[in-house]
């Protein structure tokens, strides 16, 4: 789950990691009393949305005045912010973080994610920070420091001195610097985050340490046992079909093309993609509906499915293994029926009570194209699209 | 013979009364795998599907003699489940949980470790010895007892692929499913290692897919000190970039982990690569049908001094 920087920025404030004074704002008039009231000569307003390069998207703007506060926000609220991480169609901004001015000397980037190699977090730092730091690993993979933070030892202060140390950072920042990145890991832990990048980590003119950037992204499966991070979550920012299949539980990813596909098992679900691409056609989704597929689940993914327009053929490529084919085409069949499917489905089944299946299928009286194999429902979905 | 299960294998079932623990709990005896014991704290000293149920996993190895776990709990509990496990000295624990936190897979990856224990999962379909014994949900009828080695991180790809080797003829030795979380008990190198060794286990599948370098791992293993056939499938071809598609392992993250170069990396490795799904079944086939020429080639009768043929001609 992603959030905005001024909400990471909040919860790592909470954990003790020094952040720039600021205010998440709504409006321009907002915009303009927030700038008041950190009182700094210089104010820096930034858009807020769930994607990176916003700064030489034009999305991060520095005012002079309260006024020019205003109208910074005036432009940007509303506007469809595109960066390199957007997609060409952008975001559109309706939060902006309007911060504290900070004389900035020194940029870092300091980050941990859990590295799967590892099976631990790893601590990240580099001294190019304020940039992008995947193009730094490319063009100069020496510039950034690892460091696994092993399970069995957690945090240690000689992780800190061999980032202190390896970035030659200045003295008056070396013991600040075991609070600050101890902090963050703690607040990485405690928030259950797969991601808690800081880029720019800044040394200010008087020597502090200050996050100038936030960025947490949190683990999916540990959400039930973090139920204060609902409110967090934008909806904004999601694609709203994407939105719609998460409340029934539907594992949904939205693609480009015209064949919508329903399958059991997220290595199945993939692979029916790939069959259909390597067949002459384009998936028009990603669906995994999961082993308990109940009328209900079948019935809401038909929907979630032919939300979409581009939706031409309905291919569903179902392995019983849990799932029994004869409720499954139950649940088609009661679906289709109800829902009225304006397009054909392609239905390829196997496992538990096959024959069962097919029959109810079959019997149906429905527009259902029962076939063998996942090649023959790949080629048959492909042909049915394109006609 | 296979690896790491077989008709010796004696099960604990942690969560037996639960509802999913007691449908497969029933289906795997009806496979004909040995379930000695169910876990459930509170309800020790019952029996639930004619199987005797205990508080503790210690108990049930001491009253028992288990000597392999499997673990049907809900994700918040999984990693104490694990750990319960591990703590009782079980050698093998399989865990069928989607969706545990992957800050509790950290902790009870490095405790696994340095134990005496090996972890499969979690996030799988378990594993099977088709004829021996099963651990998982694994639909049973579909497998065939043979001597190929099928290792894959999904479920339902994995049972599309046997699927299509049983109805060719070709039987398997043991289908490993290693899950599709982003850190799990067994990789890809495991069970490849543990395949090669099999004399049982004559050629492999390997079925990937996006995110991590798991396969690459694999194929350098591969390539230095595996002779058997290897054919190998990758999912994900089509899937975007930065997006997790369903298992939370399968993420192609700043650049790497594409199909594509995992696809690269097992070529490179000389592993036979397979680019439909559907074509799993057909390739093994022709990659048997090929290593068997090459074999009769090889030990083509020829007279020795005594005028007796060898035996290896014989397969």
């Amino acid at each position: 789950m992603k959030i905005h920087e001024y909400q990471a920025k909040a919860i790592l404030a909470k954990f003790g990691v020094a952040v720039p004074r600021g205010e998440a704002v709504f409006s321009k008039e907002q915009a303009r009393t927030a700038a008041e009231r950190l009182g700094t000569p210089l104010v820096v307003v930034k858009a807020q949305i769930h994607a990176g390069g916003r700064g030489k998207a034009g999305g991060v703007k520095i005012a002079r005045s309260p006024d020019e506060a205003a109208s910074i926000a005036e432009r940007l609220l509303g506007s469809q912010l595109v960066t390199a991480q957007t997609g060409p169609e952008g975001r559109l901004v309706k939060r902006l973080l309007i911060e504290e001015g900070l004389d900035i000397r020194q940029e870092l980037y300091i980050s941990f994610v859990v590295d799967r190699a590892a099976g631990a977090p790893v601590l990240m730092t580099s001294a190019a920070g304020g940039m992008e730091i995947e193009e730094v690993a490319k063009q100069r993979p020496q510039a950034i420091l690892r460091q696994v933070i092993r399970p069995e030892t957690g945090f240690q202060p000689f992780h800190v001195r061999k980032l202190v140390f390896g970035l030659a950072l200045p003295i008056a920042v070396r013991n600040t610097a075991t609070v600050f990145v101890e902090s963050l890991y703690r607040a990485f832990l405690a928030t259950d985050s797969s991601l808690l990048e800081i880029n720019p980590c800044v040394i200010t003119g008087d020597e502090r340490l200050i996050a100038l950037d936030a960025k947490m992204n949190f683990d999916d499966n540990a959400l039930y046992r973090h139920p204060e991070f609902q409110d967090l979550r934008d909806l904004d920012e999601e694609t709203p079909l994407e939105v719609e299949a998460s409340r029934f539980k539907l594992n949904y990813i939205k693609l480009e093309g015209t064949i919508a596909c329903m399958v059991n098992g997220a290595g199945l679900a993939m692979a029916t993609m790939d069959i259909i691409k390597l067949n002459g056609g384009n998936p028009a989704n990603f669906l995994d509906v999961g082993g308990d597929a109940s009328e209900t689940r079948v019935k809401n993914a038909f929907r979630i499915l032919l939300s979409d327009p581009r939706v031409k053929v309905v291919f569903i490529n179902v392995f019983g293994g849990i799932l029994r084919c004869d409720m499954l085409a139950s649940g088609i069949v009661n679906s289709a029926k109800e829902l009225k499917i304006p397009v054909p489905v392609v239905v390829r089944m196997e496992g538990t009570n096959v024959e069962k299946g097919k029959e109810i299928l079959r019997n149906s009286g429905l527009n259902f194209t029962v076939v063998d194999g996942m090649k023959d429902g790949a080629q048959k979905a492909v042909k049915l699209a394109k006609a | 013979m296979s690896i790491l299960v077989d008709s010796s294998t004696r099960v604990v079932v942690q969560g037996l009364t639960g509802r999913e623990g007691s449908f497969h709990t029933q289906q795997m005896m009806d496979y004909g795998t040995k379930i000695v014991a169910g876990v459930t704290p509170g309800k020790g000293g019952t029996k639930h599907v004619g199987v005797p149920v205990f508080h503790t996993v210690a108990e049930a190895v001491l009253k028992t003699g288990a000597n392999a776990a499997l673990a049907f709990v809900p994700p918040p509990f999984a990693a104490d489940a694990i750990l319960e496990a591990v703590d009782a000295g079980l050698p093998f624990v399989v865990c069928i949980a989607e969706g545990i936190p992957v800050l509790d897979m950290v902790r009870v990856a490095a405790a696994v470790k340095q134990s005496k224990t090996r972890l499969l999962g979690p996030n799988c379909p378990g594993i099977i010895s088709p004829g021996q014994s099963k651990l998982g949900i694994m639909p049973g009828f579909i497998h065939k007892r043979g001597h190929v080695g099928v290792v894959s991180r999904s479920g339902t790809l994995t049972y599309e692929a046997v699927g299509q080797l049983t109805r060719l003829g070709i039987g398997q030795s043991t289908c490993v499913g290693i899950g599709g979380d982003p850190i799990i008990g067994t990789s890809f190198l495991d069970v490849i290692g543990m395949f090669n060794e099999d004399p049982d286990t004559h050629a492999m599948v390997m079925i990937g897919e996006i995110g991590g370098n798991a396969e690459e791992e694999a194929a350098e293993f591969i390539k230095r000190n595996v002779k058997k056939p290897v054919i190998g499938f990758i999912a994900g071809q089509t899937a975007p970039p930065g997006r997790r598609m369903g298992h939370a392992g399968a993420i192609i993250s700043g650049g790497q982990g594409t199909a594509k170069e995992k696809y690269a990396a097992l070529r490179a490795a000389g592993i036979h690569t397979v680019e439909s799904p559907a074509d799993i079944g057909e390739i093994m086939a022709r990659v048997l049908g090929e290593a068997k020429g090459a074999r009769r080639k090889l030990s083509s009768p020829r007279k020795t001094s005594t005028g007796k043929q060898g035996k290896r001609s014989r397969k």
